[in-house]
């Protein structure tokens, strides 16, 4: 008796809380079309080197702040090779660049870089946290998913080549329904496989089913529309004025893609055929979407059809006499009339370049996220991506040759009470860089990096007891031999139920859901790490063979070629005798230690290099490594 | 007395919507960032200067005065038999064989069992009264039936979720959904850690596998409140050790350049982070100190060790459920590590043990499981007492649901000898922290089926755990994707008569 009650009484206060009248809705600044206003005027024209830093400097410039001046050259290059590739820049290519007078330097070298083919790696990696990319399924069985890499290496290719935004959307999206689709397209639908699985015996197949699939919807909510849906599953959306009916058309796009392997070529070029983990339209015997009460897939209410929200703009269907599709939703998501994603995603570009989206709440773009701090900058972002062909390479290339950009990151504490917080950009940010960066820059500098693009996941090199906790009869993690233990972070193995602890311990994301928006803490577990962990400490090792086979013989010239591996600018003098400092008691202690020195050294030096030397060195520039500054974009 | 609950009651009342927390806030997590932190403050002078420069984990106070200082969350993974254990059913046992009638099994879903030709089955288990209470214990825990008056025993928790990935993530988390902190997250977010050497959130796995990350991980708060793994061999924090041939001096040496170094650094660039990470190295350099010391129980008396059954002997039996090498020693081993962390001041401390899921051969498993936990919680809670750390330290014997008294029928297994999933009515125990001992709480029916007194769900468990930290769930919030999350999602309501 109680329960039909309490359903209506649902239906009518979701009535009431939920004016489903346009007025309401269309005033949220997110639903409205772009801001077709002027570019605004300021005071300072000169500082400006593109239409970026007009809305940046009216800002700074209503607010009586001065922006900081341009970093300098050696923080620049940093910054932009961290940026782009994720790599350390080369001695002689910050020499280079510091002495290149010449106009158009700094361009050339950001086209450069958006050239390498390790740009699509970086990017891809922001990407493949949105798309909750992982290497095994998830929950306590976690089995292996073995060709999901392909999917990986899908999204660096296309980030390398520039797919142009709109289209890389709907290949993930709907590949598989694009007419004459190919196996390339069909591959980037794995987008909707990264869904975690659970295979515990038990578990009833209907009610999986219907949560992988509301993970798929709420995943384009968060990633394209900046909207958290997943409150609609089971009532009317308070704030945002999502009815839970519309949820439910939402779903009905993804409530016929069912999960199916299927063989295609991954690479064009070759005719190797592969069983890929990928989704199919349900023809026959389609689904009949309904309401589900309270998200329960055993209480259907009323029939949803396929429908997109009712505060966004209206879907054109390919085929009027046909239901709405996920191609459809796909091409409406980056059409013309609805503006949002453009927002969204230009917001992303520039959370990656900043530390800190126009709209801080990047996965939130609802009437309960943060205003963006530029409004009419965000609109003109969004307009030159989409005008720019939905170019990545291109809105990434306006961004960071503006002069804001190019400021300097330090603090300015005379600014803590006015802008504490940095919204009006009146400098960089400093940024501790991601937990694969990290790991990559370590190896970079030690020399040890592979740079082999691709290929299936590595499994590097973990502790002893991690290993002896972590293998199983179903499961082995065969630690890699060869240049595969060290391979950029990117390729390591995800395994969802044990991710790759030192990556986690610098806040990679847990591939359990859409993640848009990664932490940044600062941990003693990190400390520990970097002194500690086996990879860190080869990497050390690797430095300082590295400095005492090659380069300079003397020990400031080494400490100076050290440093600057690390932080590309020419050291201080104090630093160089700081370290210097370091060295010798650590060569006087080795001196009478023989057997630690050995031990630290692990295997001999090469050549002629006596242990107690190398150790020293090795302790030395362990600490260089660990310097603040090394991972930090300044 | 209450009218009896039932699945379909639970799942309808659970979820009211959503209320506004907008007074909550956050507040708690402004607070944290506004703490000040002693460790900066000695190390650089110059950040003192920036109240912004703060240690996530400095302690702070919750909402009021807190009974409860520490938690250790014995997490009994697969779900214990209630019915075996703590709730006794002479009406099971006459009943035994019998078909339950169709309106009780109507609107509840199973994992294996059959409705059409399930039928109940009783305990072979004899229960006791025990205490000055007269608690009902069975005869598999004669050393927890011994802590009696300490106990609260509360056997009317319900939950939403009926499978084991779930419905675990259900009880660290309150939600069933990825993404979102455990309570022991939760718990250091509140309040941080008295330990500034340790890890406030620890968690101890009974020899086995490593724990999936989702049950012990901080979700959207900072990763800082994610459970802190202790492996069972090697180093217990991960990277503790030192390189070999690095020794701690030459390494203090190295670590003050570095400091030096950072201090120039932050004089340059007036980043908090940089003081952040200054003070970071500080604690990990006490950290390598501080935990050795805390794994190293040769400090402990031959009767403490005894006391805990560290050196009980293992079954013989290999095939036995519950078994990773030698588990009477690894479990009485974490037992006492527990005693120890909160000792030193660390907030929340997770066991994990399993797996208890048994579908069969009940009578062969859950003796041994029983064995293995039942001396070490029980020398556990009377260590505590003996310290004067029971009252600020609560001790919960907790699971992701129950077992059905129905007899388990799947298809292909030939005999009835174990229990499905129960998410309808189990049993919890706590001891200490403010929870009130000696008491029984909450009814079920003859058969333990239903609870007729006092439900309980696991929004409203959490609701009073975190009372007794001094922390009110609807205050502590975080804000998240538009949304102020809390460990007790849109449910929660603090049962007082659990509280001394």
């Amino acid at each position: 008796m109680l329960q039909p009650v309490i359903s209506s009484f649902v239906i009518i206060l979701g009535l009431v809380l939920v004016p489903r009248a346009a007025e309401s809705s269309s005033s949220h600044w997110a639903y409205q079309t772009l801001d077709a206003g002027s570019v605004p005027d300021v005071r300072e024209q000169a500082w400006c080197r593109n239409l970026v830093d007009r809305f940046v400097l009216a800002r700074l410039e209503q607010a009586g702040i001065e922006p900081s001046p341009t970093a300098e050259r050696y923080k620049l290059i940093r910054r932009l090779y961290y940026d782009l590739i994720g790599l350390p820049p080369a001695i002689e290519e910050v020499d280079q660049f510091a002495g290149d007078t010449a106009p158009g330097a700094y361009q050339r070298l950001v086209d450069r870089l958006l050239a390498s083919p390790h740009f699509g790696e970086r990017w891809g990696r922001h990407w493949l946290d949105k798309a909750r990319y992982a290497d095994t399924n998830g929950y306590s069985n976690d089995e292996v998913r073995p060709e999901m890499w392909r999917y990986r290496d899908w999204v660096i290719q296309e980030l390398n080549r520039d797919l142009p935004f709109d289209q890389f959307s709907i290949e993930q999206i709907a590949g598989d329904l694009l007419p004459d689709a190919n196996d390339r397209q069909r591959l980037a639908t794995a987008f909707h496989r990264q869904t975690p699985t659970n295979t515990e015996s038990g578990v009833n197949q209907e009610g999986l089913r219907m949560v992988k699939v509301m993970d798929r919807v709420e995943t384009l909510g968060t990633v394209w529309l900046g909207l958290t849906l997943s409150c609609a599953r089971c009532h009317a959306h308070k704030y945002d004025q999502i009815s839970q009916q519309e949820y439910y058309q939402l779903l009905a796009f993804f409530n016929n893609c069912d999960e199916a392997d299927i063989t295609l070529r991954p690479d064009e070029g070759s005719q190797e055929e592969v069983a890929m983990q990928l989704v199919a339209q349900r023809t026959a015997d389609p689904r009949t979407t309904y309401r589900l009460h309270r998200g329960d897939f055993l209480q259907p209410t009323e029939v949803a059809e396929p429908g997109v929200l009712a505060v966004l703009p209206s879907l054109d269907r390919r085929n009027p006499e046909q239901p709405a599709d996920r191609l459809d939703l796909s091409r409406w998501l980056v059409g013309p009339a609805q503006r949002l994603t453009a927002r969204v995603a230009a917001n992303q570009i520039w959370l990656h370049l900043f530390g800190r989206g126009l709209v801080h709440s990047a996965s939130d773009f609802g009437v309960r996220g943060d205003l963006p701090t530029h409004p009419r900058l965000l609109d003109w972002l969004a307009k030159e991506l989409i005008e720019g062909s939905w170019s990545r390479k291109s809105l990434i290339r306006t961004i960071v040759n503006s002069a804001t950009y190019r400021q300097d990151s330090s603090y300015r504490p005379e600014l803590a009470a006015r802008d504490g917080q940095n919204k009006l950009l009146h400098r960089q940010r400093r940024i501790r860089v991601e937990a694969e960066i990290v790991r990559d820059l370590h190896l970079a500098v030690g020399g040890l990096l592979s740079l082999k693009p691709g290929g299936p996941s590595v499994f590097s090199p973990l502790p002893e007891n991690v290993l002896a906790e972590l293998n199983s009869k179903r499961f082995e993690w065969k630690v890699a031999e060869g240049e595969d233990r060290y391979r950029r972070g990117i390729y390591i193995f995800y395994k969802r139920r044990v991710p790759y602890p030192s990556l986690v311990a610098f806040d990679c994301p847990g591939a359990m859901t859409a993640n848009v928006r990664r932490e940044i803490s600062n941990t003693p577990l990190q400390a520990l790490a970097l002194l500690n962990d086996q990879v860190f400490v080869a990497a050390s090792r690797g430095l300082a063979i590295r400095l005492l086979t090659e380069g300079p013989a003397d020990d400031a010239g080494r400490l100076t070629r050290a440093l600057r591996l690390c932080v590309a600018r020419p050291p201080r003098v104090e630093e160089v005798d700081l370290f210097g400092q370091l060295l010798q008691s650590a060569r006087d202690y080795f001196r009478e230690a023989p057997a630690d020195a050995e031990s630290l050294c692990v295997n001999s030096p090469p050549g002629s290099i006596p242990a107690d030397e190398a150790a020293a060195w090795i302790v030395t520039v362990q600490m260089i490594m660990n310097l603040d500054e090394f991972i930090t974009r300044e | 007395m209450q009218r009896p609950i039932d699945f379909e009651t639970i799942m309808r009342t659970r979820r009211g919507f959503l209320t506004s927390s907008a007074s909550g806030l956050g507040m708690i997590g402004l607070g944290s960032l506004l703490a000040q932190d002693g460790v900066i403050a000695r190390s650089t002078a110059e950040a003192t200067a920036h109240p912004s420069v703060t240690h996530p984990l400095a302690p702070r106070s919750g909402h009021f005065p807190p009974r409860a200082k520490s938690c250790i969350f014995i997490f009994m993974l697969g779900a214990p038999s209630q019915v075996d254990l703590f709730d006794p059913k002479p009406k099971l046992n006459e009943l035994d064989g019998q078909p339950l009638p169709e309106s009780m099994t109507k609107n509840v879903r199973f994992a294996f069992i059959q409705k059409e030709t399930a039928t109940l089955m009783g305990t072979p288990r004899r229960f006791a009264k025990h205490g000055d209470c007269g608690m009902d214990f069975s005869e598999l825990l004669p050393h927890l039936a011994g802590c009696a008056d300490e106990v609260l025993m509360a056997r009317s928790l319900h939950t939403d979720e009926f499978n084991h990935d779930t419905g675990e993530l259900m009880m660290q988390c309150g939600v069933a959904r990825f993404g979102l902190p455990t309570m022991g997250a939760w718990t250091t977010y509140g309040l941080g850690s008295v330990s500034q050497n340790l890890p406030g959130y620890v968690v101890l796995s009974g020899g086995g596998a490593i724990p999936r990350a989702d049950l012990t991980q901080s979700g959207f708060l900072p990763s800082i409140h994610a459970g802190t793994h202790f492996l069972s061999t090697g180093d217990p924090v991960l990277n503790l050790s030192s390189p070999p041939g690095l020794t701690r001096q030459l390494q203090r040496k190295g670590l003050d350049a570095l400091r030096t170094a950072n201090q120039w650094q932050y004089r340059r660039q007036h980043d908090p982070e940089i003081a952040s990470r200054i003070a970071n190295y500080e604690l990990a350099f006490r950290m390598q100190m501080a935990a050795p010391e805390l794994m190293d129980l040769s400090q402990e008396t031959t009767s403490t060790i005894e006391a805990y059954g560290m050196n009980r002997p293992e079954h013989p039996d290999t095939t036995v459920s519950g078994k990773h090498g030698n588990t009477m020693r690894s479990f009485a081993r974490n037992c006492l590590l527990a005693r120890r962390l909160v000792e030193r001041g660390v907030r929340f401390v997770n066991i994990l043990y399993g797996s208890w899921d048994h579908h069969e051969d009940l009578e062969k498993n859950l003796p041994y499981m029983s064995r293995v936990v039942d001396q070490p919680i029980a020398a556990l809670i009377q260590d505590l007492k003996q310290r004067g750390l029971l009252d600020e330290t609560m001790v919960v014997w907790g699971s992701e649901f129950g077992r059905t008294p129905l007899g388990e029928n799947r298809p292909n297994f030939s005999k009835v000898t174990g229990r499905d999933h129960h998410p309808l009515a189990f049993t919890m125990l706590f001891a200490g922290g403010g929870m009130q001992g000696g008491k029984t709480y909450g009814t079920t029916d003859e058969i333990g089926w239903n609870i007729v007194d006092g439900p309980v769900h696991v929004n409203d468990l959490h609701a009073t755990m975190l009372h007794c930290f001094g922390l009110d769930h609807m205050r502590l919030t975080h804000r998240f994707q538009g949304r102020d999350f809390r460990l007790t999602d849109v449910g929660g309501i603090v049962v007082d008569d659990w509280l001394s």
